[in-house]
């Protein structure tokens, strides 16, 4: 297999000709902010949270996807990509509550993000989804990361229970025709909950905890639950 | 299963309508989804659940993805809408000739607000971007009946709004409605703006059709890229990339079937150049692909035509009937071994795939989100296949090019900037049209002596590009029109539409409206076009409403630079080149204390 040789923040680093950027930090220990990125997803380059400048090329390079070539010399932390960093992360923080995103709350502190630094912005704020017994869905915390998409799809599962609604700023996580979970091809495998990165997607029982309910009323609702649907199921 | 309600005394929908459609399409799978949804649009108003289930079965094609598809689109419904939609344009062109005005007539006289549709389901009204009749406006796109048809009207104004609600405005396919054609040259439209088709029969008494024939008699494949690679052709979409180095990365890739794609998603405000070629001269296009498939070694073509323009498509059906029939599609082209068909596939609302790989998105019948690059088009394009993808302009070259020659082609226009082209010219001007030129003349040579100058007062701006280009003052008439002398004056030719303000207009209105073509444009994919172009839209609402914030400047600056150097395609990427260039030319504009 060639290998190529590249330089990092100064510091030169010998990998192999399919590596990423990514992972070529990786190797000098040089982090590279991620928000979309999920190592078992395809990678989608759709967040720019990762990009680095690149010399000799116009535009700021996706760290996930662009691949390494001999020679190139790449600044993870130069103006450009700090300045496009901290004001993604604003324009984030403006829209979607980053409540339970640790990581991302991490990531504004380290780029010195602003919170609240557009006045008068709309938000995008649906009501929770509370339509099944397994998980809740409360797309006014979801980042579009697509990675629920993506494990539904062919990343993992093959359920494809899930696509968009809308497109542009009004884009959101949806099913067919808005059905409620049970409804769809989902089979609850729970693998998109897993892969949430901002609290969007969460265990019900969980969610219902942090309601402030106590695990017997939990039991006892579930419970009240589980007799209404049978009653109500025709078989 | 939820049954679609129906208004009042309307017939419940007729599914056996259905099968037919599905029969048809289901062997091309899920790249059939969009033609088949705009075809179930088309019969019941809108994509009933209980249709796209059926759809979703016959192309094998995952129920939620046929759901979020009709999202995708905004000429695609998921819910009823009115038996007849009213689609008034209100960017640039179209504003200055009172497009808002016309909006709110048909709100008011609907009772709804914009985008919605009348109780009892008879009307919808609906603000549209560029319709690209912009020399023109007001263009109205109105589509009625069941199957719906939609025509197209222009030069509409709230005072003829009845009698275009009946079916009776003023249509370009109607006598005395051409668009006008003009210019330096006429060597790609000596036969546009006559206010009809030019029949191939025609074309080819004009000497259409002996390129293809010279090259399938003498001219090996390799030996018409190497023309196109000498003409030193650059792309008229608005990359301005070279098109024979596109040509060749995929007559070379080893990978078979190839795929040529024509580029006919014209979308960028101010631009209507691909219309009136298509409309007025489409045989001349199609002879250019024909050529470019030949070339490549493609097998198949596809044209996608955007969704907005029914008298382009009717056009280029009848033109593709016409060759078709005189034996130059199909097997064994003018009894040469050379076999290529063209597909024509229809857009639906969506400037996005314009972008060359979201419309390879569009036409495999998804989302239409842009493809990360590399890998290029020219080895994985469309169906992963290697394509040669071209706008329609470009291809309208391509037939001189082959038959008389680079050389001949290259003395058309500058060393460095070839050939002939096309000017779309609108807004505060005597004469709004379609100009031919040579590359080299300045814009003071195209606004004043071709165009017959600006109207209404004293020239304040041009925008030239389109939405995604670049403004220029008067200081900046003499600036050549080529790619590099616009470059050196730090402005952009893009798509070639130059849109022409008088100094009583309110830049600040003109800059929201911009802001709002992208918002409502982004595919939401990559975050900093996603949320930028809202947030950029939000500020210059403020500006336009003259109550600008402190620090909104430096917003605008920063969601700007992370829009251009971050964004995933060249939409993002150029969201905000207008504004910069405005904010360059004009800093009072955007000093909150100035505006307050």
């Amino acid at each position: 297999m060639s290998e190529v040789t590249l330089t990092i923040d100064g510091r030169p680093v010998t990998v192999a000709a399919e590596t990423t950027l990514l992972q070529a930090a990786a190797q000098l220990q040089i982090e590279i902010p991620i928000l979309c990125y999920h190592e078992a997803c395809t990678p989608n380059a759709i967040c720019r949270m990762c990009v680095v400048e690149v010399e000799k090329q116009r535009l700021l390079q996706p760290a996930c996807v662009a691949q390494v070539r001999e020679g190139m010399v790449v600044q993870t932390r130069s103006e450009r990509v700090e300045r496009s960093r901290r004001t993604l992360l604003e324009l984030l923080d403006s829209a979607v509550d980053l409540s339970d995103a640790p990581a991302i709350q991490a990531q504004m502190v380290d780029y010195a993000a602003r919170p609240a630094r557009f006045p008068e912005a709309e938000r995008r704020s649906p009501p929770v989804l509370d339509d099944n017994p397994m998980y809740i869905r409360d797309y006014a915390k979801c980042v579009l990361c697509w990675r629920c998409v993506q494990v539904c799809a062919e990343d993992a599962q093959y359920t494809f229970a899930l696509s968009f609604e809308g497109r542009g700023f009004e884009t959101q996580i949806g099913t067919f025709f808005e059905q409620p979970m049970p409804a769809t091809s989902c089979v609850f495998c729970g693998q998109c909950v897993g892969v949430c990165p901002s609290g969007a997607l969460k265990p019900r029982r969980e969610w219902l905890l942090e309601q402030g309910k106590r695990p017997d009323d939990i039991l006892e609702q579930t419970r009240a639950e589980r007799r209404r649907s049978r009653r109500s199921s025709p078989a | 299963m939820s049954e679609p309600k129906m208004p009042a005394g309307a017939e419940p929908p007729d599914w056996t309508l259905l099968p037919p459609i599905l029969h048809r399409h289901a062997p091309a799978g899920r790249s059939a989804l969009l033609p088949a949804l705009l075809e179930v649009q088309a019969l019941y108003g809108h994509v009933p659940q209980p249709a796209a289930e059926q759809i979703a079965h016959a192309l094998a094609t995952p129920l939620a993805d046929v759901h979020g598809v009709v999202e995708f689109y905004s000429l695609l419904y998921n819910e009823p809408i009115g038996q007849t939609v009213v689609r008034v344009c209100t960017d640039p062109s179209c504003a200055l000739r009172g497009g808002d005005a016309l909006l709110a007539a048909a709100c008011q006289h609907a009772g709804v607000e914009e985008g919605e549709t009348t109780p009892d389901r008879t009307l919808t009204v609906e603000r549209s971007p560029c319709l690209g009749h912009c020399n023109a406006g007001v263009a109205v796109n109105l589509s009625s009946g069941l199957p719906a048809r939609t025509t197209t009207y222009v030069q509409a104004s709230p005072e003829s709004l009845a009698d275009l609600l009946a079916g009776r405005g003023q249509s370009p396919a109607d006598q005395g409605s051409e668009d006008f054609v003009g210019g330096d040259l006429r060597v790609i439209t000596p036969l546009c703006g006559r206010g009809r088709r030019t029949t191939l029969g025609e074309y080819e008494a004009a000497g259409g059709m002996q390129a293809l024939r010279k090259a399938l008699a003498s001219l090996p494949p390799e030996q018409v890229v190497e023309r196109v690679r000498q003409s030193e052709l650059l792309g008229r979409g608005g990359a301005a990339f070279p098109t024979g180095m596109k040509w060749e990365s995929a007559a070379k890739a080893a990978a078979t079937p190839k795929y040529f794609v024509v580029n006919a998603d014209e979308s960028e405000p101010g631009t209507f150049k691909d219309r009136i070629l298509l409309e007025g001269d489409p045989c001349r296009v199609l002879e250019g692909a024909l050529l470019g498939a030949y070339a490549i070694g493609a097998s198949r073509i596809y044209l996608y035509l955007r969704g907005e323009y029914p008298l382009a498509l009717e056009r280029v059906e009848a033109a593709l009937a016409e060759l078709r029939q005189a034996g130059y599609l199909g097997e064994a082209i003018l009894g040469s071994t050379y076999h290529v068909d063209v597909e024509v596939r229809s857009g639906a609302g969506a400037y996005i795939c314009g972008e060359e790989t979201a419309l390879f998105e569009s036409i495999e019948g998804k989302r239409g989100f842009p493809r990360i690059k590399p890998p290029f088009p020219t080895t994985q394009g469309l169906f992963g296949q290697p394509t040669v993808i071209n706008n329609v302009e470009t291809l309208a070259q391509i037939p001189y090019i082959v038959l008389h020659g680079p050389a001949a082609f290259q003395e058309l226009g500058t060393a460095e900037s070839t050939g002939p082209k096309l000017l779309c010219v609108s807004g505060d001007i005597a004469r709004p049209g379609l100009y031919e030129i040579g590359f080299g003349v300045t814009l003071r040579h195209l606004i004043e002596n071709l165009a017959g100058g600006v109207t209404g007062g004293a020239l304040q701006a041009l925008l030239v590009g389109g939405a995604a280009g670049t403004f220029a003052t008067p200081a900046e008439l003499e600036t050549p029109i080529t790619f590099q002398g616009l470059r050196a004056a730090g402005l952009t030719l893009g798509s070639g539409a130059v849109m022409v303000f008088n100094d009583q207009r309110d830049l600040r209105d003109l800059l929201r409206r911009l802001g709002r073509f992208f918002a409502h444009e982004s595919c939401g994919k990559c975050y900093p076009c996603q949320l930028g172009t809202q947030r950029q839209f939000e500020i210059l609402s403020r500006l336009a409403e003259k109550r600008l914030l402190p620090g909104d400047s430096e917003r605008l600056r920063e969601i700007g630079w992370t829009m251009s150097d971050a964004s995933l395609c060249g939409l993002g990427q150029t969201a905000a080149s207008a504004l910069f260039s405005a904010m360059k030319r004009w800093p009072e504009l955007f000093e909150p204390k100035g505006a307050a």
